[in-house]
Formats: structure tokens, C-alpha cells, sequence
């Protein structure tokens, strides 16, 4: 019950935000494979500049929904509003171009390019895609846009490094760099500090907190502290459906989603 | 109205039942190629282009058999197990280093093999064409043929020795080993399967089996170092028909490929009659491209 | 057999192992030891590594540093189906039975081992059909083809024919109706009356206190908590922080 007042219609807990319709929002979202529903007529909105995480036990349909929203699976059911436009069922590609951007749980990027190059390309596929001809030192605006995208992933001093000798964190931040580089309204991130150290888990958690400030972020994790300290609010999925949202305060003193955790 | 009662009446009947018989004769030394060939890929995942060889060296081994022991059916079963036993080496040699890389390594690996093994028999035994004589040389008139007896023995040997390889992954305890191997290697070895002496001993039962065939082809055709390039070629397209893996689909699609080259063979010339096979192929990856009895998996 | 009870080494003894997939760091020097006859539950979150704990004992990954030992020999990065033979068996999180082979043939996979005579091929067959009639009624059907609970009965069925020494569990709750949660309760329980260890991973709190004798908590690839079942309570702010939100 409590979880249910908190849901507010588009504004965030602590009244950041300007806007009042929400970025993203479902209605009725669901995805069914075969017998099985992975997501039920999920209602789920996010408002601009938040920082929000899905979190929820095993099976619950955290990386089904983040499929849904990123175009990699497509609903069964239900819609799926960004920016006013309806994107249900558009291909990752298109979803790309809305300006959805996504990192992935299992690090995704191109090993034998440098940072440089891996974030550039990325850029580039926001401005001047289809130019073949020219060299890429002469697009001004993209090698700018790449070096900031480095620059917030704390990675510029690494640039002509190969992207397959950084280290395990570093590549992880460079995925969230490349995603960046495509100018994104909302930033999706699969499982950030996923195989990360103590120190390195510490590291990216200040990342995301200094890119949050003019971005709107969805958060998958397990690590609690990360979703404690960075989230403005959480989403609790179970079985497929939203069992509790609300700030991190409300979610953990809610018996409810200690019983579904523990198995009580 | 006419020309079909005319057509119909040119159909060479006797020609398409002789020709029926061929094609199940062809058809059932093929599945005993296919067979090992399938086994190898089902279970290990290893396209062996050296299978042809396998099969050429197999007729060689069981020349020199037969010219040791005067014995056509010992010669078989000591080219068989030689062959096989070549084959354990062989696989432990070059393939068990490769298990777990890009499965390229393995393709270019049998492919080089194959390349090795062709010299080599060219080199050893010179190019004139050997032969063995049949075991039995008793015929039965057909028509106006007179067709040898042998023919009929082959096609129910390799029909045996293929029921053989049936009933054994079925019950024997190896051939559990086998089949659990191929769905969960994972989960096989943690039960105490020891998965790689698994792996050589399929592809060891695969080397047998095509040795086993080409010492069953030897008194049609002759052996040379190159008889094995076009058998197999024909045994990758059963198997792609059959279904990788799947035993019953490769002695199917074997048969109904090797019979529709023989009755092709009655209205064009056996060069041409090929082309039915590869008709079939296409076909099949056109519209079923996991082979028209793929198993379920 | 008392002496070997009151002597330090345990049965298995995982000492500062370190393993990783590809890059990713996932155990930062994971140390825990399993008595002979022990239940010993092994609890956290998701991704914290308690799965790849098992795999690293059972040499399905092989761990970069630390060590592994079975009876005090070490057993690290040994093949998988050395380990069987040795006296390990791995129940793992997806069940994970032959589909295509029948209920028996998944049983003989662990019943056809070298030096099984045929009274004790008998015997444990016995036993497993006593402990889990169904499987027993369903000898002939091909694995596949069972309901969830039933492949998860399987699968200790099927790791109980290696007469092991000790039983690395996997969740084996995990998407279980609430009846059979009980009765994988019971099950265990039953294997700890027969003497085999186990190695619990498990989310679900209360089934794995009440079956160990000891826990250990881990989180981000450590271990972070170790003690006695009986001095953890379900409301326990230890469980909150390194299980709850």
C-alpha cells in the first residue's frame, strides 16, 4: 500500500525534474514465452533526470523488461512510451536513434580498437553516419563528443590504448563511455559493477553519480550498496510483475520484499 | 492423351527395378560412410573431412588382408579394427588439442589430413588401381542381367552392421556413455564419464565403420588413392540431408539419395545423374536446414 | 574412522581460490572447509559467486589461484569426471538431466562405474526408487519429459549413484512449489542420517538454516560471515544486510 502512493504521476521523490510527463512509461507490458509470462502487465514509469533501479530475485524479469525497453525482445503485450512516442515492438536500432542507450551485463566492445576509436564510432552514429569518404580527423564535433565521453568515464588518459588491455573495470566503464557517446536521454545499464573488485565497484559507483547529473538512468544490480547509495527510487519486480517501487528507505523497511529476498 | 500413354509405355520397368536394387546397394554402403561421419559430428562437433580417407585406406588394408590371409571377410574385420585403431591415434594425436577452440581449427585440421593421407597412399601403393575379388561370386539372373549375388550381401551387411551400431548406443553402457556425452558434455563428465577417451573412441567407431565400407566397395570399383573424394562428398550431403547427428535420417536420406541417382541415371548419363543429389541438398537447406528427419534436440 | 574425526582436515578444504570468467573477477579468495557427515549452507545474492564456488571445486572452471583438497590431497584443477570417480558429486542450478535419455539411463550414468557389483547396483537403486517412488513409476519416460520437481529429484537421484563422499547442491529449491521446498528438505536431511556432506547453495533462508550445521555468507566473491546454523535467526540484521535490500 505504501508502495502504491509512492508511485507518483511523473515527478521523482525528491522533486528534481522539471517536466511533469515521465521519460518512459509502460502500460500493461508484457511478454510471454510459450505458457510461461516473464512479464505481466507491467506499469512502469520513470520521470526525467531520475535515477532508478529494477531490482528483484532470480526469474523476476529484470533483463526480460530491460530487453523489452531496448528493442532486443518484443512484447507480448502492452506498450512502451519514450518521449512521447510509442517505440513498442522498434528494432535496437531505432530504439538507439530515439536515444535509448544501453550497456550490457557481459562487456561488449570491440577489443582490438583503442578506447578512442571504440567511442567515436559510437558518436559518429549520431552525426555524419553515412559519410564514407571523409577521414575521421576532420569531424571536429565527433572526436570532441568521443574525448568527452572518455572524459566522464574517467578513461581520456587511456585513449590510444587498446580497449582489450584495460583492465576488467575499465572495460566496463568504457561500455558505459561508448553508450554515452551516443548522446543518450536515457541510460540503461545492465549489471555495472558485475566481476568488479571492492575499489573498482567504488569507482564506477562515482561515475555513474557524476554522469547522473544531467541524465536520466536505469539501473539493473545486484549490489545492493550501489542501488542504495546511487537511486533516487526503486523498482522491486517479482515474478514478472511490480511487487513494491518506492526511495531506497521505503523498499527496505518493506516486509514484503524481505520475505520474497529471503524466501520466508 | 497419347503422349503420356506412350510415355508411360517407354518406362523401362525392368531397367527402374534393376536400377532400384542398385540404388539400395549404393544407398546402403553410403549409410554405413554416413553413419560414421554423422556419429563423429553429432557427438563431437568435428566436421572430418579425412573421412574419405578413412575409407580408402580401409580398401587398402583390406588388399593387403586379403592378399595375406586369402580371406575376404577377415580381411574386413582386420581392416576395420586397423583402421580404427589409426583413427584413436589419429584423433588424439590432432584433434584432442584442438577440443574447445574455434571449431576452423578442426575443419582446416581433417582437411589437412585428408590432403596427407591421399599422398601418402599415392606414394605407398603407386597409382594403379588394386583390386580385390569378390568373396562370392554366384549370380542370379535379374531380366536380362545376370546380377551377382555379392551386391545383395553387401547391402545386408551394412544394414547389419548399422542395426549393430543402433542396438549398441541403445543398451551397451558405452553407448549411453555416448549419447550423454553428446547432449550434456558438462554434465556427462560430472557423472564420471570420461569425455575425451569418449571422443576418441566415436571417432576410432567412425574410422571402422568407412574402413568397413570401403573394403565392402573394393570389388566393385577398385581401389585407388583418390576413391574416397567422391564418396565423400556424397556422405556430407546425406548427413546435411539426414540431419547432423541423427543415424536414422542419414540411412534414410542415403537410400532416397542413392535411388533417385540411380533412376536419373535411366533417362540421363551417370555423370549427369549426380546432379540429383545435389538438387536434393539445396533443396533441403532451402527449406529444412536441419536435415529433412532433423532429431529433436 | 573417530580419529579421522578428531584430526584438523576436513573434507573439503577451499583455500583463498580466485576465479575468473574471461576478465571478470568473479572470487576474491574464497576460503571454506565441509566436514565429513557436514551440512554446511552457503548463503548471498545473486552474483556474489556462490555457484562458481561449487564449479571451482568441482573443476567445471578452473580456478587461477588457491587451492583445492579432497581428504587433505589436492584436487585442484583436476578434470571433472576425476573428481566423480574421487567421491564429489554436482547437483547443478538448472537440474541439467539427460532430456533424451530415460530415467534409468540417466540413472546407469552414475550407476556403471568400474567395481559396482551387482548387489549394490541393486541397492542403490533401491534406495533412490524408496527415497523417490515417482522416479520409480516413471522409469521408462525420457528425462525431458518430467515436471520440474521431478528432474530436480532426478538429479540428486542421479548423483546419489555415484556413492559420494560429499553433495554439491545447487538451489535446489529454486522454482519449486512450496510443497516440494519441503521435501527437499526432507531429502536432505535424509542424505546428512546417511552420512554425506553437502554443500548447500541456496536463496532460500529459513530451508537452509534449519538443514546445516554451519553457514557461511558470502558477497562480491568473499566470503563475509561465518558461523554456526543455530546462532542465526531469519530476522538476523546479518541476514538483512548481506541477503536483503
Amino acid at each position: 500500500m505504501r508502495a502504491e502512493a509512492s508511485r507518483e504521476e511523473g515527478s521523482p521523490a525528491d522533486g528534481r525534474g522539471a517536466t511533469s510527463s515521465p521519460l518512459l512509461k509502460t502500460e500493461l507490458l508484457s511478454v510471454k514465452f510459450g505458457g510461461l509470462a516473464a512479464l505481466s502487465q507491467v506499469n512502469f514509469q520513470l520521470a526525467r533526470d531520475e535515477v532508478r533501479a529494477v531490482i528483484g530475485p532470480n526469474g523476476a524479469g529484470k533483463s526480460t523488461f530491460f530487453n523489452c525497453l531496448t528493442g532486443v525482445l518484443r512484447p507480448t503485450g502492452g506498450r512502451i512510451i519514450f518521449n512521447g512516442d510509442d517505440i513498442t515492438g522498434l528494432r535496437s536500432n531505432l530504439i538507439s536513434q530515439k536515444g535509448i542507450a544501453r550497456s550490457y551485463q557481459i562487456t561488449n566492445i570491440l577489443p582490438n580498437a583503442s578506447a578512442l576509436e571504440n567511442v567515436r564510432i559510437a558518436a559518429q552514429s549520431r552525426r555524419h553516419a553515412w559519410n564514407m569518404i571523409a577521414h575521421h580527423a576532420g569531424f571536429a564535433d565527433i572526436n570532441e563528443r568521443a574525448e568527452a565521453a572518455l572524459q566522464s568515464v574517467g578513461l581520456l588518459a587511456k585513449a590510444n590504448d587498446l580497449a582489450a588491455n584495460l583492465s576488467h573495470g575499465e572495460q566496463r566503464n568504457l561500455e558505459i563511455g561508448i553508450a554515452l557517446a551516443t548522446e543518450p536521454k536515457l541510460l540503461c545499464l545492465d549489471e555495472p559493477t558485475a566481476g568488479m573488485s571492492a575499489a573498482e565497484t567504488n569507482e564506477t559507483k562515482e561515475l555513474i553519480r557524476r554522469i547522473a547529473k544531467n541524465l536520466t538512468i536505469l539501473i539493473v544490480e545486484h549490489d545492493m550498496e550501489v542501488v542504495m547509495e546511487l537511486c533516487h527510487r526503486i523498482t522491486v519486480l517479482h515474478y514478472g510483475r511490480i511487487l513494491a517501487e518506492g526511495t531506497p528507505e521505503e523498499i527496505q523497511a518493506n516486509p514484503r520484499v524481505l520475505e520474497v529476498y529471503l524466501k520466508t | 492423351m497419347g503422349a503420356i500413354g506412350d510415355f508411360i509405355h517407354s518406362i523401362p520397368v525392368d531397367l527402374l527395378i534393376i536400377q532400384t536394387i542398385n540404388g539400395i546397394v549404393t544407398g546402403m554402403i553410403l549409410a554405413l560412410v554416413a553413419s560414421g561421419l554423422t556419429l563423429i559430428f553429432g557427438i563431437m562437433d568435428v566436421v572430418n573431412f579425412a573421412h574419405g580417407e578413412l575409407f580408402m585406406l580401409g580398401a587398402y588394408m583390406g588388399v593387403i588382408a586379403f592378399a595375406t590371409t586369402g580371406n575376404f571377410w577377415l580381411a574386413l574385420m582386420l581392416a576395420a579394427l586397423i583402421i580404427g585403431i589409426f583413427g584413436a591415434a589419429l584423433q588424439i594425436l590432432t584433434l584432442r588439442p584442438l577440443i574447445g577452440r574455434d571449431p576452423l581449427n578442426t575443419i582446416l585440421a581433417t582437411f589437412g589430413i585428408s590432403l596427407v593421407l591421399q599422398n601418402y597412399a599415392l606414394w605407398q601403393f603407386g597409382p594403379v588401381a588394386r583390386k580385390i575379388s569378390e568373396p562370392i561370386s554366384a549370380e542370379f539372373t535379374l531380366f536380362y542381367l545376370q546380377y551377382p549375388w555379392y551386391r545383395i550381401v553387401i547391402a545386408l551387411l551394412s544394414g547389419a552392421i548399422i542395426g549393430s551400431l543402433w542396438l549398441f548406443l541403445k543398451y551397451n553402457k558405452f553407448g549411453v556413455w555416448i549419447r550423454a556425452t553428446t547432449q550434456d558434455r558438462v554434465m556427462a563428465q560430472a557423472m564420471g564419464i570420461p569425455v575425451p577417451w569418449v571422443y576418441t573412441g566415436v571417432f576410432a567407431l567412425g574410422a571402422a565403420m568407412a574402413a568397413a565400407s570401403g573394403v565392402l566397395f573394393a570389388p566393385f570399383g577398385g581401389v585407388d588413392s583418390s576413391m574416397g573424394l567422391q564418396w565423400v562428398l556424397e556422405a556430407f550431403i546425406v548427413v546435411v540431408v539426414g540431419g547432423m547427428g541423427n543415424l536414422g535420417g542419414s540411412v534414410v536420406a542415403a537410400i532416397f539419395i542413392s535411388l533417385l541417382e540411380a533412376y536419373a541415371a535411366v533417362w540421363l548419363n551417370p555423370s549427369q545423374a549426380v546432379i540429383a543429389s545435389f538438387v536434393v541438398l539445396i533443396l533441403t537447406l532451402l527449406f529444412r536446414p536441419t536435415g529433412l528427419f532433423a532429431a529433436p534436440k | 574412522m573417530s580419529e579421522q574425526a578428531n584430526s584438523a582436515e576436513p573434507l573439503v578444504r577451499v583455500e583463498g581460490v580466485h576465479t575468473y570468467y574471461g576478465k571478470s573477477h568473479i572470487l576474491h579468495g574464497v576460503s571454506l572447509t565441509v566436514g565429513a557427515g557436514e551440512v554446511v549452507g552457503l548463503l548471498g545474492r545473486n552474483g556474489v559467486g556462490k555457484s562458481t564456488t561449487l564449479k571451482s571445486i568441482m573443476g567445471l572452471v578452473r580456478p587461477t589461484q588457491g587451492a583445492v583438497s579432497l581428504n587433505g590431497q589436492a584436487i585442484t584443477g583436476l578434470p571433472p569426471h576425476k573428481l566423480a570417480r574421487l567421491g564429489i558429486a554436482y547437483v547443478p542450478e538448472d537440474r541439467r538431466i539427460f532430456r533424451l535419455l530415460t530415467v534409468m539411463e540417466n540413472l546407469r550414468t552414475g550407476l556403471d562405474r568400474n567395481g559396482v557389483t551387482e548387489e549394490t547396483r541393486k541397492a542403490l537403486l533401491d534406495k533412490v526408487f524408496a527415497y523417490f517412488p515417482v522416479l520409480a513409476e516413471r522409469r521408462t519416460q525420457a528425462g525431458g519429459t518430467l515436471s520440474g520437481g521431478e528432474q530436480q529429484m532426478l538429479a540428486i537421484a542421479r548423483a546419489m549413484m555415484l556413492e559420494p563422499k560429499i553433495i554439491l547442491l545447487d538451489e535446489p529449491t529454486e522454482g519449486l512449489m512450496p510443497r516440494m521446498v519441503s521435501q527437499i528438505g526432507h531429502i536432505i536431511e535424509a542424505l546428512h542420517k546417511e552420512g554425506i556432506s553437502i554443500l548447500l547453495v541456496e536463496q532460500n533462508v529459513p530451508l537452509t538454516l534449519r538443514a546445516s550445521q554451519r553457514i557461511y555468507i558470502m558477497e562480491k566473491g568473499n566470503v563475509r560471515h561465518h558461523c554456526a546454523a543455530s546462532a542465526l535467526d531469519v530476522n538476523d540484521a546479518v541476514i538483512k544486510q548481506y541477503l536483503g535490500v
